[in-house]
C-alpha cells in the first residue's frame, strides 16, 4: 500500500527542483539551494519575507531565469534543454506587477495577443476572446487601454490573459492584491475550477487570510532557502516559523489560540470561520443564558 | 483645521462615459489616520489623484466644483507646489522609481526642494530605518523584489516630509509582519506630529482598521459613509459594500444576525479578545 502510493506519487511528479541556486548579474544570490517536489493537481502556496526569493524561484519554472547551478524539471523536461515556447505553453505565470505584463492598446487585443499561436481558426479565436472577456468581467472595458484600468481591474486582466491559454501549470504571483470581496471570491472559484480540471496551481502570496482558507500546502522561504513545507494551518500557527518567515497568524488562528490559553475547550478546526461562528454562538448562549430564539 | 477640502467636486475622465467622482463634499482634517475603502473601480485612486492636482492637471476631463489643499485651488496651483503639501505613494510602486540606486532614489525629492545636506542625511537615515532597507542602499530600484520596491517608494515619499501623506495600497506587496510594522511606525510619526495626516487606501482592511481613526467609504464615485472607524464598520452600508470584511468582524456580524450578540462589533483581534473576556 505504502509503496503503491509512493509510485503513484512519483509518477505524478510534475515539478522537480534539485539543488537550485540563482545568482543575479549584480552578484545577488537569490536562491541558495532549493529542493522541491510539486505533484500534478496540487495547490501549493509559497510564502515568506520580502526578498526571500519567491518570485525568482517561480521565474525558473518557465525558463525566464536559467538556473545558475542545479536543475529544474517540468514533467520530463529539464528547463535548460527545452524550447522556451514549449515551456511557456505548459507553465502560465501571472506576474506580481500587471504593468509589466500588459502592453496592448486595448483590453481585447491583450487577450487576442495571448491566444496567438494556439492554432485557433478566426471564428474560434474571436469566440475565445469573447468568452474570456465575459468570464473575467472585462467586457465593458473591451476597447479601453489597459493603462487606464483601476488597480483591481488591471490585475483581473493580467490573470485573464494567462488563463485563456489554459496552461497545465498555473503560477500566480500575488493574485489577491487589490481585490475586493467579490474579486477574492472570483479567484477562489477560479482556483477551485482549475483544480477540479486537474491543473497544478502554485500561489505566491502574502495574503494569510486567503491562504488559510484556500491553500492546503505551504512552502515557506527565507533568504533563498525553503525553511518549512507543510499544511498551511500548521505553518501559520507555529510561533517559531512565523518569526523566521516574517508572518503573522490569520485572525481566527489568533483567536482560537487565545481561547485555548483561557482553558476554554475548542474544536480542533475552530479557525475556520463557520466553525468559529458556531462555537462562539454556543459559548455566548451558554455564558449569557440565552435561549433559542434570541436574548432574554 | 481643514487640510483638504472638496466642494461639490465631480470629475469625468476624457475617455470615460460616466463621472468617476460625483458631488464629493469632503473635509480632511489634521491629526488623523484615515482609511479610504471601497470596491474595485469605486474611485479611490481617482479621489486621491484629485487631492494633489494630478486630476485635473495630468488627467484631463470634465470638472465640476473645486478642491483646495491648504487653501490652494488644485486647478491653478501646479502639482510640483502641491506635492510639498501632499505626498502620494502610487498603487504600483515600480512606476514611481527612477534613480540609479535606492539611496539616490530617497535623496532625489528632498534634494530637488533644496533641503540642506545635514538635514537630508538624517531624514534619509530615518526613512531607511522605518522601511528597513539599509541592506538595499546601493542596489538599483529595478533590481529588487516587489516588496522591497514598495518599501523604497514609501521611504522616498516620507523623506519629503509632506504634511499629508497618501498611500495607495501600501501593504499590497509587503509580507504580513513588515506590513504591520511599517503601518505602526507611520502611526507613530503621525502621533509625534511629524506629519499631519495619513490617508491609506487598502483592500486588506484587517491590517489597517486597528490603526484607523476615520474611515471613508466610497461607492460608484460617491462618498457613502465617513466617520469614526467603529461607527462606520458597524453600519449597514459598510457591511453590504463588498469590501473585504475582516474575519473577526464577519464572525460577530453572523452572531448578530442570529440574535446572539448585540453591541459594537470588534475592529481588531485585541478588541475581540476584550469582548470575550468581558463575558467570561
Ligand atoms: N533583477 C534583479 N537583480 C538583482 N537582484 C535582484 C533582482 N530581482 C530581485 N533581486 C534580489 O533577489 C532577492 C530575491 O528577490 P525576489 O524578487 O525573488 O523576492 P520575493 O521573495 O519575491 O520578494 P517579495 O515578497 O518582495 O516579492 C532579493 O534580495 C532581491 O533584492
Ligand atoms: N485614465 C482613465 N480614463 C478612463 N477611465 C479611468 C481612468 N482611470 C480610471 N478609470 C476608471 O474609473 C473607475 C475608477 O477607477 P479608480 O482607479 O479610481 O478605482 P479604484 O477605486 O482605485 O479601484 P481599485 O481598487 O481597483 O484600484 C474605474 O472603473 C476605472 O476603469
Ligand atoms: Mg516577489
Ligand atoms: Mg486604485
Amino acid at each position: 500500500m505504502e509503496n503503491d502510493n509512493m509510485e503513484k506519487k512519483l509518477e505524478n511528479l510534475q515539478i522537480l527542483v534539485n539543488h537550485l541556486t540563482y545568482h543575479y548579474p549584480d552578484g545577488t544570490i537569490a536562491l541558495k539551494g532549493i529542493n522541491l517536489n510539486i505533484y500534478s493537481g496540487e495547490i501549493v502556496g509559497i510564502m515568506g519575507k520580502n526578498g526571500a526569493g519567491k518570485s525568482t524561484l517561480i521565474k525558473t519554472f518557465n525558463g525566464l531565469l536559467k538556473p545558475t547551478t542545479g536543475t529544474v524539471y517540468i514533467e520530463n523536461d529539464e528547463v535548460n534543454n527545452v524550447l522556451m515556447s514549449k515551456l511557456t505553453r505548459k507553465v502560465g505565470i501571472v506576474f506580481q506587477n500587471p504593468d509589466l505584463q500588459l502592453f496592448a492598446n486595448t483590453v481585447e487585443d491583450e487577450i487576442r495577443f495571448s491566444l496567438k499561436n494556439l492554432n485557433f481558426t478566426k471564428t474560434e479565436l474571436e469566440n475565445q476572446i469573447n468568452l474570456t472577456l465575459e468570464k473575467f468581467k472585462l467586457k465593458k472595458f473591451q476597447n479601453r487601454t489597459p493603462f487606464t484600468l483601476s488597480g483591481g481591474e488591471k490585475k483581473r486582466l493580467a490573470i485573464a490573459s494567462i488563463m485563456c491559454r489554459n496552461p497545465e501549470i498555473i503560477v500566480f504571483d500575488e493574485p489577491t492584491i487589490g481585490q475586493d470581496a467579490e474579486g477574492v471570491e472570483f479567484i477562489r472559484n477560479l482556483i477551485k475550477e482549475k483544480h477540479a480540471e486537474g491543473k497544478t496551481i502554485i500561489i505566491v502570496s502574502h495574503d494569510i487570510e486567503f491562504a488559510i482558507d484556500n491553500i492546503p500546502r505551504t512552502i515557506l522561504m527565507a533568504d533563498g532557502l525553503i525553511i518549512a513545507d507543510g499544511p498551511t494551518n500548521k505553518i501559520l500557527s507555529q510561533d517559531q516559523i512565523l518569526n523566521i518567515g516574517s508572518l503573522i497568524s490569520p485572525q481566527l488562528i489568533k483567536l482560537s489560540k487565545f481561547l485555548i490559553d483561557l482553558k476554554i475547550k475548542v474544536p480542533e478546526d475552530v479557525y475556520i470561520k463557520e466553525n468559529m461562528v458556531q462555537f462562539l454562538g454556543s459559548y455566548f448562549k451558554d455564558k449569557m443564558g440565552i435561549t433559542e430564539g434570541g436574548k432574554q | 483645521m481643514n487640510l483638504i477640502k472638496f466642494e461639490d467636486f465631480s470629475f469625468k475622465y476624457d475617455q470615460a462615459q460616466d463621472f468617476v467622482l460625483k458631488d464629493i463634499k469632503l473635509n480632511i482634517e489634521s491629526g488623523k489616520f484615515i482609511l479610504l475603502c471601497g470596491i474595485t473601480g469605486s474611485g479611490k485612486t481617482s479621489l486621491v489623484r484629485a487631492m494633489n492636482g494630478l486630476i485635473p492637471q495630468f488627467y484631463h476631463g470634465e470638472i465640476k466644483g473645486d478642491v483646495f489643499v491648504k487653501g490652494k485651488n488644485t486647478k491653478n496651483v501646479p502639482t510640483s507646489t502641491l506635492s510639498r503639501d501632499v505626498g502620494l505613494v502610487f498603487q504600483n510602486p515600480e512606476n514611481q522609481l527612477i534613480a540609479m540606486n535606492v539611496e539616490r532614489e530617497i535623496a532625489f525629492g528632498p534634494e530637488n526642494i533644496g533641503i540642506p545636506w545635514d538635514e537630508m542625511d538624517s531624514r534619509i537615515k530615518e526613512c531607511i530605518k522605518i522601511t528597513d532597507i539599509e541592506h538595499l542602499r546601493k542596489k538599483a530600484p529595478f533590481e529588487i523584489s516587489g516588496g522591497e520596491q514598495q518599501r523604497v517608494a514609501i521611504a522616498s515619499i516620507l523623506a519629503l516630509q509632506p504634511e499629508i501623506i497618501i498611500f495607495d495600497e501600501p501593504t499590497s506587496l509587503l509580507d504580513p509582519k513588515s506590513a504591520i510594522q511599517i503601518l505602526n511606525l507611520l502611526k507613530k510619526i503621525l502621533l509625534e506630529k511629524k506629519i499631519s495626516t495619513i490617508i491609506v487606501i487598502e483592500h486588506r482592511l484587517d491590517i489597517v482598521l486597528p490603526l484607523a481613526d476615520e474611515v471613508i467609504l466610497i461607492d460608484k464615485g460617491r462618498i457613502i459613509e465617513h466617520g469614526e472607524a467603529h461607527y462606520v464598520i458597524n453600519g449597514e452600508k459598510f457591511l453590504n459594500s463588498g469590501v473585504n470584511i475582516p474575519k473577526c468582524v464577519s464572525v460577530f456580524q453572523k452572531l448578530m444576525n442570529q440574535n446572539i450578540f448585540t453591541g459594537k462589533m470588534p475592529i481588531s483581534i485585541e478588541e475581540t479578545k476584550n469582548l470575550i473576556n468581558s463575558i467570561k
